[in-house]
């Protein structure tokens, strides 16, 4: 009885904490507050993994959004601000032609929440992690491959562009 | 009246809660202490020795008490609401790390079966905790040390990641219960020694990656006192710089008894014959042995600069560990 309500309880302010920073992320007029309010919605989001019995899951959006991409966010934040004057100019632009894609978005948004069975039952006892290893070395092999040369090529890309060039190098 | 049971498992996870966060609180006390006794006397001084009479032991709790009542300043030209907010997120993130710690075979939090790979994930909040405090500050110093600190920490992330697979590989598990589980039976059969050499090379690495993500000497740069006053947390005082101050010893506490659980054989006896003694004392013993490795090598070696630190990180430590951790996925396979 109780064990359930505070687990209701819990499931709420999860949602209200994904919703609630979500809202600052799109709202916000400063691109630092949007940027830290992401930290929130997705540590709310992985949260909303765990009530799906999905704990891999949720761990690797700690570790691969909170870890990687929002540090990395926050960083190119941070390098092309200046430090001194905070705020840089955040303005919202070609309101009206942004409905299009907008529309486009919601529209596929409401078709995939139609079409799917939202209620499979998950089981919460069962590890999740030995049939995602197996999937992720059998069926999808080959997506999981090609994702990692795509990274790995980005990351060579990256750090060739980074690089200053043979000429420019004096010693 | 009979109770129901769940409100007795209830009552039992509060109690656990609130203990674990008692246990923080004394260990980073002591560990305040210790350290400045274990830097006195490796520098041949004395450290304090008024307070409380014997060899200043009430030191810590005097400390405790002022930072307690000092003024929470917050600089003008800071963003103060991301200012008061990241010291919390960064305590959170080092405290949630406790939930999966296997004090003894009974005494965890949640032995969830993705155990050791939540303890990496959640130290990731604490880097953003981290850019927040630099950043909201609005100095050149935190922001340099904010910056320098979550470099360090994503980079030594995958290094420390790594080592930790080896013994998960062997153990087949990522659960902490179990992996302790596996090293039953005296210290021959901890990780350690277990897969020789491969966790040996794992644990070395772990144990150097796990300084850095911890941010500590030789790899304290994000605060290196004599070039960025004291790093992201130059703005902070009072209260919440004992929140920074907290985390730090909470997180030497975590890296270590990570260590300790997936290597030294968590709450096992080193000998069968000794397994009379509770397993939450050789626990907390290896982790805080650990923890005292780590204060030794503080005033021992010299702090890194900034190149040095990457060279090891992507040039020493990450194609060691993945060769070891092919060597152990092959030894893994062939043993059957």
């Amino acid at each position: 009885m109780i064990i359930e309500l505070l687990t209701q309880i819990i499931f709420w302010a999860f949602v209200i904490l994904t919703v609630g920073s979500a809202i600052v992320v799109v709202f916000s007029k400063r691109i630092i507050y949007s940027a830290f309010a992401l930290l929130f919605t997705l540590f709310g989001v992985a949260g909303l993994y765990v009530f799906l019995a999905a704990d891999f899951l949720a761990a690797s959006q700690l570790l691969v959004y909170v870890g990687g991409i929002l540090t990395l966010i926050i960083f190119g934040v941070f390098l092309t601000t200046k430090l001194h004057g905070m705020s840089i100019p955040e303005q919202t632009h070609q309101r009206y032609l942004a409905i299009i894609p907008v529309a486009g978005i919601i529209a596929i948004l409401f078709y995939v929440f139609f079409s799917v069975d939202w209620f499979a039952h998950a089981s919460a006892a069962e590890p999740t992690t030995k049939d995602l290893g197996k999937l992720l070395l059998t069926t999808y092999l080959v997506p999981f491959e090609v994702a990692s040369v795509l990274l790995l090529a980005a990351l060579i890309g990256a750090m060739r562009l980074a690089r200053p060039r043979e000429e420019d190098q004096d010693d | 009246m009979i109770i129901p049971a769940e409100y007795i498992s209830l009552l039992i996870s509060i109690v656990y809660t609130a203990g674990v966060v008692v246990f923080v609180l004394l260990f980073v006390l002591l560990c305040n202490w210790l350290e400045r006794k274990i830097s006195a006397h490796m520098q041949d001084r004395l450290g304090p020795m008024e307070t409380g009479g014997w060899h200043g032991w009430a030191q810590p709790i005097a400390d405790a008490i002022k930072l307690l009542l000092k003024e929470d300043i917050i600089p003008a030209a800071a963003d103060s609401k991301l200012f008061r907010i990241a010291p919390y997120i960064v305590f959170m993130g080092s405290l949630a790390g406790f939930a999966v710690l296997p004090f003894a075979s009974n005494l965890i939090g949640t032995d969830l079966n993705i155990g050791v790979y939540y303890v990496i994930a959640v130290t990731s909040i604490v880097v953003i905790g981290l850019l927040m405090a630099g950043w909201s500050s609005n100095n050149k110093w935190s922001l340099y040390g904010a910056m320098r600190s979550a470099s360090q920490m994503i980079s030594y992330e995958i290094p420390v990641a790594l080592a930790l697979l080896v013994p998960v590989i062997a153990a087949g598990s990522m659960s902490m219960n179990e992996i302790v589980q596996n090293q039953a039976g005296g210290f021959w059969n901890w990780y350690v020694f277990k897969t020789m050499p491969f966790s040996l090379i794992a644990f070395i690495i772990y144990f150097w990656a796990s300084l850095a993500e911890s941010n500590r000497a030789p790899f304290d740069l994000p605060e290196a006192e004599s070039e960025l006053v004291a790093g992201y947390f130059t703005e902070y005082s009072g209260i919440r710089f004992a929140f920074f101050f907290l985390a730090e010893y909470s997180d030497m506490f975590v890296v270590s008894a990570i260590a300790a659980t997936v290597f030294l054989g968590g709450w096992h006896a080193p000998f069968p014959f000794l397994s009379f003694i509770p397993g939450i004392v050789w626990f907390v013993s290896k982790a805080a042995f650990l923890v005292l490795v780590q204060m030794w090598l503080r005033w021992t070696l010299p702090r890194l600069r900034v190149d040095q630190l990457m060279h090891i990180c992507w040039k020493i430590f990450l194609p060691f560990s993945f060769v070891n951790l092919l060597l152990v996925s092959l030894w893994v396979v062939l043993k059957g």
